[in-house]
């Protein structure tokens, strides 16, 4: 019983103490835990972050090599690729220079031909010069036939003047018009009236016309090469105009002047006909002596033919 | 005229044929006799009687369709209509050499007027018997057919193609050599009107070598023998380079350049275009009339012509030269022909055409021109649309010749550009910049008008320290 009692006494001390030992962390448990908790987590998160540093480290390692095998792997494949365009811009370079070469030489040579074009307008130059000779002579030449016509045709108004005054001519006692005592010798008009034979006066036209149409000038120029005609010659007719006329009969006359007889004509080839005969009257006159009066040499209309394919067509 | 109609019908022939000359002359004076024949019907009994009548009649009626279709084409269209091309060809197959002249004359009246009564006369097969009667002996009727067949060939491509077809252009340039001046005017008439309307009837007519022969017609006495040469050759070159060149081979060009020197007026025309055409086609052909000496013909005919539309024509050839390349500017320069074409182009008096043919001349050679001494007369005058090609070619020129800029300055044109007024950011005020920069700015500055006064002010407000 005491002791029992001391028990329970020292157990009613003890028991206050006891349960304030026992829960003397009741004031702190919950700072306690929280802190305990904050530690634990923390601690958790240290280790947690360490695994993740170690994997990064890892990582890292594994990305390095393998950035660094490919980055490699890239450069020689950049190195490759820029090594071949240095070489192709060298060949490029060295093949624009030789094309630069050709081309230069090949337009030169063909396309603009410096002296091609030289030697063409050189070539017009001596053409224009050329022609302009050969028309100036043709010139020379037409005016100098257009003379000799003027002439021919003077001459024959003097001697038909003459036939007309065939009675002015001096006798043996009596000097006529033209010879008078006083000149030196007589007047060409008195030399004429000597020569002329008097002929009966018709109301002929003078025979210039009977020229048949239709032939060319006798001065017509072939350029060489060209319209392949030869020289063109014109006929007889041209030579022998001024011939003093040999007595003819009027039915001659009828046939050289074919115009006159146009109204009772009415055959369709009178003109070639009337031709034809000319042509004969002609080749007839050759032997009989023809007085020129002077003198028509210098034209080219000379020997002389009627070229009768031109105007039978 | 109602009276003459009866004797028409008269029994003596004689009467027939004088009534019917009669009708002809009254026909021929005037326009309004010849409206009074057709009302008064006297066309179909003519026509009628045209067939069956001698040849003195035939004459005489040809004569009055002659008459009658020779003043419009209306009275033409009349005569036609009541048979009168059809008569007239059944004359062409007559003996006779003058019915088929004054049938093929009244013909060529006909087909004068345009292109549709060519056309009739075409279809009535008048073409084959014209190219007949080129053929015959007589000098007037190949005349009066050459004559027709230029009048009916002149109007469109499709007639002279059938004109072309019948062969008539180897029978033609066999008569160049002819000496008849009259049947040369229309044989090369012909040809030329032939040639205008396309390439291939002009390929043909150089292909039946009418060419060096042609030539020397240009020497001839006729001058309208000369002038149809120069249009045959004219419409030949228009169409194509090949032409121009096969033409020029010939020595063509100095035959052009002499007859434009021998003649006056009017007859010069065709030559100047011919020269015209001829240098639009290219830089070498252009080339070849300025070796021909073509430049200083076509100056001598500006300053000697006095109708516009001459002047203008070679104001539009002198373009056509020197369009090409500085060289050819610099020769028509050297001509001294810029300022005549600026003064062309301002000049009131002149023509619309003429002013605007000389400002496109003007304009495109001074593109190309880069002879300084040429320039600078332009400087002086020209107004403000010209000036500015002109300012704009010294700009080219100035900056890489340092003589040019020497002698630029010492000729008073430094000046002259100071004074021009420019908008500020226009083409002309960048050019006028450009100018500036070649010369050193004391120079610019000694130059600008107004700079003595400048100078002057300065002296005032300066002080001596």
């Amino acid at each position: 019983d005491m002791a029992e009692l001391l028990k329970i006494e020292s157990e009613i001390t003890a028991f206050p103490k006891e349960l304030f030992y026992r829960n003397r962390f009741e004031d702190t448990r919950q700072r306690e835990n929280q802190v305990a908790t904050r530690i634990q987590s923390w601690f958790r998160a240290c280790k947690v972050r360490a695994y993740l540093s170690h994997l990064h480290k890892k990582a890292i390692i594994i990305q390095k090599t393998w950035r660094g095998f490919t980055a490699r792997a890239r450069v020689r494949q950049m190195v490759k690729a820029a090594y071949f365009i240095m070489k192709m811009n060298f060949y490029e370079e060295m093949a624009v220079r030789i094309q630069r070469r050709w081309r230069g030489f090949f337009q030169r040579k063909y396309i603009h031909n410096f002296y091609a074009r030289k030697s063409y307008l050189e070539g017009i130059a001596a053409k224009n010069d050329l022609l302009r000779r050969e028309l100036d002579e043709l010139k020379k030449l037409q005016r100098r036939e257009r003379d000799c016509l003027a002439m021919v045709k003077e001459q024959e108004a003097k001697v038909y003047q003459a036939q007309r005054l065939h009675h002015l001519i001096s006798t043996k006692q009596c000097p006529g018009v033209f010879n008078s005592p006083f000149r030196q010798a007589p007047h060409e008009m008195e030399l004429l009236l000597r020569q002329v034979k008097y002929q009966v006066p018709t109301r002929l036209a003078p025979r210039g016309r009977a020229r048949p149409q239709g032939i060319p000038s006798p001065t017509a120029l072939s350029f060489p090469g060209n319209l392949g005609s030869p020289w063109i010659k014109t006929s007889r007719t041209c030579c022998s105009r001024p011939v003093l006329s040999p007595i003819t009969t009027k039915k001659q006359q009828q046939v050289q002047c074919p115009e006159l007889m146009w109204g009772l004509e009415t055959s369709y080839t009178y003109l070639e006909e009337a031709q034809n005969q000319l042509q004969q009257q002609e080749t007839v006159r050759v032997p009989t002596e023809t007085h020129t009066v002077y003198t028509h040499n210098d034209t080219p209309t000379h020997k002389i033919m009627l070229q009768k394919s031109y105007h039978i067509h | 005229m109602s009276m003459l109609r009866p004797l028409l019908l008269d029994v003596v022939p004689n009467i027939q044929q004088t009534a019917a000359l009669a009708l002809g002359r009254l026909a021929d004076h005037s326009d309004d006799l010849a409206e009074a024949v057709v009302k008064e019907d006297i066309l179909p009994q003519l026509v009628q009687s045209l067939a069956s009548q001698n040849r003195f009649y035939k004459k005489a009626a040809a004569f009055v369709l002659r008459a009658v279709a020779k003043h419009s084409p209306e009275l033409a269209q009349a005569v036609v209509a009541c048979g009168g091309v059809d008569a007239l060809v059944l004359c062409l197959e007559e003996f006779d050499p003058g019915v088929k002249e004054a049938a093929i004359w009244a013909l060529g009246y006909i087909a004068r007027h345009n292109a549709m009564l060519s056309q009739s006369v075409v279809d009535a097969g008048a073409v084959p018997l014209l190219v007949l009667c080129l053929l015959e002996p007589e000098i007037a009727l190949k005349r009066i057919a050459a004559s027709t067949l230029s009048d009916i060939c002149k109007h469109t491509p499709e007639l002279a193609q059938t004109v072309v077809d019948t062969g008539a252009i180897a029978h033609l340039a066999q008569m160049i050599l002819n000496p008849d001046a009259k049947l040369k005017r229309q044989v090369f008439s012909a040809l030329s009107q032939i040639s205008k309307h396309s390439v291939s009837l002009a390929e043909m007519v150089i292909e039946a070598e009418i060419f060096p022969a042609a030539l020397t017609s240009l020497r001839d006495q006729d001058e309208y023998v000369r002038k149809n040469v120069a249009t045959l050759m004219r419409e030949v070159v228009k169409h194509s380079p090949e032409l121009s060149q096969v033409i020029i081979n010939y020595g063509a060009l100095s035959g052009v350049i002499d007859y434009v020197n021998d003649c006056r007026g009017n007859l010069r025309l065709p030559g100047i275009m011919m020269l015209g055409y001829l240098a639009a086609h290219s830089e070498n052909l252009a080339m070849a009339v300025i070796i021909s000496k073509g430049v200083p013909q076509l100056a001598l005919c500006l300053s000697e012509e006095s109708e516009h539309h001459i002047k203008a024509a070679t104001v539009w050839s002198i373009g056509q030269i020197g369009h090409h390349t500085p060289e050819h500017a610099k020769v028509v320069a050297t001509a001294h022909l810029l300022p005549k074409l600026l003064e062309l182009y301002m000049d009131a008096s002149s023509s619309e055409d003429l002013q605007a043919k000389s400002k496109k001349a003007l304009k495109s050679i001074l593109q190309k021109c880069t002879y300084v001494p040429g320039l600078e007369p332009l400087l002086y005058d020209a107004p403000s649309n010209i000036l500015k090609h002109v300012v704009c070619q010294f700009s080219k020129v100035l900056p890489h010749d340092s003589k040019a800029r020497r002698l630029f300055v010492t000729s008073g044109g430094l000046k002259k550009v100071q004074e021009i007024e420019a908008e500020p950011g226009s083409a002309l005020q960048e050019h006028i910049n450009t100018i500036n920069n070649c010369f050193p700015e004391e120079l610019v500055r000694y130059y600008t008008p107004g700079y003595s006064e400048a100078l002057l002010e300065r002296l005032d407000n300066y002080q001596s320290a």
